[in-house]
């Protein structure tokens, strides 16, 4: 498309066409983000529809945009906007994943392997006792502070 | 072949974005709502993304990364406000 000789224009041909692909596919992750969201049951499975347009859709269409830049400089830039997603995404996805678990927002008949309960359990009983302590001095040492 | 490529992303990411909005809509609880912006952003994200590749220019890169910046910011603090008012509640 741009100003290729009639050497290269057969290879233009395969990386339009690989770009072509690309988005086409990456769109599709979108898609079936939106699926997965309307039909899993529970938070949990949609949270695991949920990060496939963020980690590989991105991916594929950032790609898409290198193959079609055909500078090398643009690599380094898209490199950096992917590994900042990639970075970011996990921990959103960990503090939502929580903040489901520990509201009860899941079907537990549905998981084969749940190993945050005793975690959890444990964690709530060391508050718990915390807490009791915590109410007694306060009631004992009124005025102090 | 461009403005297949066009027609075909525009088509499909219509449809997610859809779904996304839907399930804002009827989302039973925040936590899902939360998702499904998440999701709905990464989709604006795709359709920039694909505006550059198709139209070969970088003018939305930066925007594409603010955009990722504020997805994270708006699940994490969406997250923790959920999970303290849900304790302080039970308690």
């Amino acid at each position: 498309m741009t100003d290729s000789s009639g050497f290269d224009s057969g290879f233009d041909v395969v990386i339009d066409s690989l770009t072509a692909v690309f988005l086409i596919v990456g769109a599709l992750m979108s898609l079936g983000a939106g699926i997965g969201l309307i039909r899993f049951p529970d938070l949990m499975s949609r949270m695991h529809a949920a990060t496939k347009p963020q980690v590989l859709g991105l991916f594929l269409v950032l790609a898409a945009i290198g193959l079609q830049m055909r500078t090398w400089w643009v690599w380094p830039i898209l490199l950096v906007a992917w590994i900042f997603q990639l970075l970011t995404v996990p921990v959103a996805a960990h503090m939502v994943g929580r903040a489901g678990y520990r509201t009860k927002h899941l079907h537990p008949e549905l998981l084969s392997a749940d190993e945050l309960e005793a975690v959890v359990q444990r964690a709530a009983e060391a508050k718990g006792t915390e807490a009791l302590r915590e109410g007694s001095k306060h009631t004992g040492g009124t005025g102090n502070k | 072949m461009k403005d297949l490529v066009l027609v075909v992303t525009a088509v499909i990411l219509s449809l997610a974005a859809a779904a996304a909005i839907y399930r804002i809509a009827v989302g039973p609880s925040l936590l899902d709502r939360v998702l499904a912006s998440d999701v709905l952003l990464a989709i604006l994200g795709a359709a920039l993304a694909i505006d550059m590749a198709v139209n070969r220019h970088l003018n939305n890169l930066m925007l594409l990364v603010a955009l990722s910046l504020i997805g994270f910011i708006g699940s994490v603090t969406v997250a923790r406000f959920v999970s303290d008012r849900r304790e302080q509640g039970r308690d």
